[in-house]
């Protein structure tokens, strides 16, 4: 097959909130840049973004971002890379003032200010009392700005490569990133996409999981990507089980529920997070909130004919503030779960979220592997940002609404990298031979492929095992026996058949496809939760109860050739302020 | 549950077909994606979008029974047997159930969906008082699905012409912003016989909007403006 090359100043693959904030700056400064997405851009998974955008406004309660800065090292139980969380905090509040000049519809304040809600993990005065940090547009906060952000590009005249999907990474032999392979999903047509830089902004990987709050796009092939290509992921062990998933579907329930004043209820009616964070109640970091309604299951206090679901209830708040505030959660308790949350409380699970770990990089967002010389050293041409990056500032465990803030700042810390690289390297590297064959041979792996399993069982057997053996709580055993199991998944995986073989619109391609990229994220995840024997942020070992500061106050490195791990220490040196030393968490 | 589903690859058919399903569900299949997705576990080749399964990205947007809507928050039950389902009518089909909305965004597009304001901007927020952003509510949330453009017959007829329901809601969006600053412009683009003019307040878009948005409704309120400036 002839491969079509085409070169870009830059290709920048998955266009949700941190890809088209890169896209926007590398377009306004006159840039050559592709935008790859599988999907139209409006459809990417930031869409469902709920609650808000953390920023220390202060447009309610006193706020600055020092305090935003210690919540987060807090949050990510002290695995986050405090250089990384300052960077982050000090442009917290101008990256949501550029996005409300953008035109983003957010709500008010009466006097006119941009609207905040409290949200889990915010305090003031390090520690004190509940701060008021996020900023939202009713519960629709990532709908409005990933609309704002793409209807920002139309008008910056992005060019947009819709419903493609990137394939592999093309590395050449310095090991330097050149580009990608990609799969035009309307036509079969391949093309090298030739760059001098590459992003990746391909977002979460939660469908990894069965019970998962994430879109079916969300099958982590940015990493599959990078993992096939040599380069390490960093931190796979940490999951966000978010404690309000619709129970047996998974549709995510806001946080903002209990940031507006609602709370979860046991089957004797009891508020049961006042025993688990006396303080921060229903309030505390998620992974507590999570914890706590785990072990509410386990001792027999779940509700329902099987005590396996806890209630959300929020109809103290009155129709009025649950109208104006959560009527995107309101129509989703009413279709998904029978129960109009004005009168009836809402039946919740702990439900696979969001993505801690991901591609390494740098607060710059340029990816950094042990490489050359080094153990950091920056892949040339490489860059990633958002829910598929790990730079880390979320590291153990995520605080509500730092997501949406991520993807905003590292989006543009990426952009702006990009553009100052590319001034000093100003040619296209040449394209190694040897470019496309890594994805040419998986397309031509499914087209030859006549006899073998069905592509939905084989990822249905991985969502199970990692379910059953990787949740909230994790067992020494179950963790050793669901390597083994995930290593017979992997090799079945290799042997799937696609009955469909048209090249116009092949989802089933699609879909075999993605299975390899969430075969690399689940088989990452597997091998650094069994290696890690501690408990930290959302990796609960039932065996460690405790965190252990002195083992393991790391980030793990999972290569996929050998499934090999390495680890690096964490930076606990900020930018410009004092570190906030590891002391116990409680909320 | 019997399904009968509108099928056409360009790359193997000449002409369209329509394929009878007869599938068993499980009980956690609620809605109309889970019983598609458990048909493409049977038929891999059955085509369509999908990705949120929670109606807020507006990718599966299909007719259903004969009238538009998304599958993810379609009920089975209470859907008559067999279900029919069709792409949304009007757009050249790709294949299967997904259509080519290349003139849906173009028509999109045409309005400037973009604020446009050429003050600089302040340090922090530009000021908004509740109530201005209140005019913002039931225009901002629309997710682009198509249901209503594709509903409606002057859509059908004029797909060039007429800027159709959905890019006419999101030109009220920013009409209504306090802070746009380009209503005359927008307006002058919009006073023409068939990009607004065409709409005859048939109202399929509001009926069929999974959102429950109203397009008519903003249209008139472009209308509304036009009046009132030439007075």
């Amino acid at each position: 097959m002839a491969i079509v090359t085409r070169k870009f100043d830059a290709v920048i693959v998955g266009a949700g909130g941190a890809g088209m904030r890169a896209a926007l700056q590398l377009s306004e400064a006159g840039l050559k840049v592709a935008i790859l997405s599988k999907v139209f851009p409006t459809r990417s998974h930031t869409v469902a973004a709920q609650g808000g955008i953390a920023a220390a406004l202060g447009n309610v309660t006193e706020d600055n971002w020092h305090w935003h800065m210690y919540d987060t090292v807090k949050g990510s139980d002290y695995l986050g890379d405090q250089d990384a969380i300052e960077f982050m905090c000090r442009q917290a509040s101008e990256v949501v003032y550029e996005l409300e000049h953008f035109g983003m519809p957010f709500d008010r304040l009466d006097n006119g200010k941009i609207y905040q809600r409290p949200f889990g993990g915010q305090s003031q005065n390090f520690g004190g009392a509940q701060a008021t940090r996020s900023c939202a547009a009713a519960d629709r906060t990532g709908h409005a700005m990933l609309h704002t952000l793409y209807q920002r590009n139309v008008q910056a005249n992005t060019q947009f490569f819709i419903e493609w999907m990137g394939l592999d990474l093309i590395r050449d032999e310095d090991g330097d990133v050149c580009g990608v392979t990609a799969l035009d999903i309307e036509t079969g047509e391949v093309m090298a996409m030739q760059a001098r830089a590459t992003l990746f902004a391909t977002g979460g990987a939660a469908r990894i999981f069965s019970a998962s709050t994430n879109a079916f796009i969300n099958t982590g092939d940015g990493l599959g990507m990078a993992a096939r290509a040599g380069i390490p992921l960093e931190d796979m062990e940490f999951w966000q089980f978010h404690p309000t998933g619709v129970y047996g579907v998974g549709v995510l329930i806001s946080e903002a529920v209990r940031g507006e004043g609602g709370y979860l209820l046991n089957k004797d009616g009891e508020r049961f997070m006042e025993r688990y964070a006396p303080h921060a109640k229903d309030l505390a970091s998620r992974d507590v909130v999570s914890r706590a309604l785990t072990m509410e299951m386990q001792a027999g206090r779940g509700c329902g004919r099987d005590a396996d679901h806890l209630l959300l209830k929020l109809d103290h708040l009155g129709a009025d503030v649950i109208k104006a505030r959560l009527p995107g959660i309101r129509e989703i308790a009413i279709k998904f779960a029978n129960a109009d949350p004005i009168r009836d409380p809402i039946p919740v699970v702990p439900t696979a979220h969001y993505m801690m770990g991901g591609i390494p990089t740098n607060f710059y967002g340029q990816v950094v592997a042990p490489y050359k010389t080094g153990p950091e050293e920056v892949v040339q041409g490489f860059y990633a940002a958002g829910e598929c990056a790990c730079v880390s500032v979320h590291g153990g465990n995520r605080l509500g609404t730092n997501s949406l803030l991520d993807i905003l700042v590292f989006g543009r810390a990426a952009a702006n990298q990009i553009i100052e690289d590319l001034k000093k390297n100003q040619h296209h590297k040449q394209l190694p031979p040897d470019a496309t064959d890594k994805a040419l041979a998986r397309l031509a792996r499914l087209e030859g492929q006549k006899d073998g399993e069905n592509v939905a069982q084989v990822s249905d057997a991985m969502r199970k095992t990692m379910q059953t053996h990787c949740g909230v709580f994790r067992f020494p055993d179950m963790l050793k026996q669901g390597v083994a199991k995930m290593s017979d998944i992997a090799e079945r995986a290799r042997q799937t058949a696609i009955r469909d073989k048209s090249r116009v619109f092949n989802t089933a391609r699609v879909e075999a496809l993605e299975l390899d990229n969430l075969i690399e994220v689940a088989m990452a995840t597997m091998v650094s939760a069994e290696a890690r024997t501690e408990s930290r942020g959302a990796h609960a070992r039932d065996d460690f109860p405790d965190r252990d500061d002195n083992k393991w106050l790391k980030h793990t490195l999972y290569f996929n050739e050998g499934r090999r791990l390495d680890y690096k220490p964490v930076r606990l040196k900020p930018l410009t302020v004092e570190s906030f030393a590891p002391k116990p968490r409680t909320y | 549950m019997k399904f009968s589903i509108y099928r056409f690859d360009p790359d193997t058919d000449a002409t369209p077909y329509m394929q009878d399903y007869d599938i068993e569900l499980e009980p956690a299949d609620r809605m109309l994606l889970d019983a598609l997705v458990r048909i493409k576990t049977v038929d891999d080749s059955l085509s369509l979008r999908r990705s949120c399964r929670e109606g807020v990205c507006g990718s599966d947007g299909m007719n259903i029974n004969g009238r538009n809507g998304l599958a993810c928050i379609t009920p089975l039950t209470g859907l008559k047997e067999p279900v029919e389902l069709r792409p949304l009518p009007g757009l050249p089909v790709i294949r299967d159930l997904i259509v080519d909305m290349t003139q849906f965004f173009k028509q999109y597009h045409s309005i400037k969906p973009y604020l446009i304001n050429n003050d600089p901007p302040p340090e922090t927020e530009r000021l908004q008082s509740p109530a201005e952003r209140a005019e913002l509510d039931g225009l901002y949330e629309c997710i682009l699905c198509a249901c209503c453009s594709t509903a409606c017959p002057s859509f059908w007829w004029n797909p060039d012409k007429f800027v159709g329901p959905a890019g006419l809601l999101q030109a009220y969006r920013f009409l209504a912003d306090s802070r746009d600053q380009a209503t005359a412009e927008r307006l002058d683009y919009l006073e023409d016989p068939y990009r607004l003019f065409r709409c005859h307040t048939i109202m399929n878009c509001a009926d069929v909007c999974p959102k429950g948005l109203n397009p008519t409704n903003a249209i008139e309120s472009i209308k509304d403006m036009m009046v009132k400036r030439t007075v």
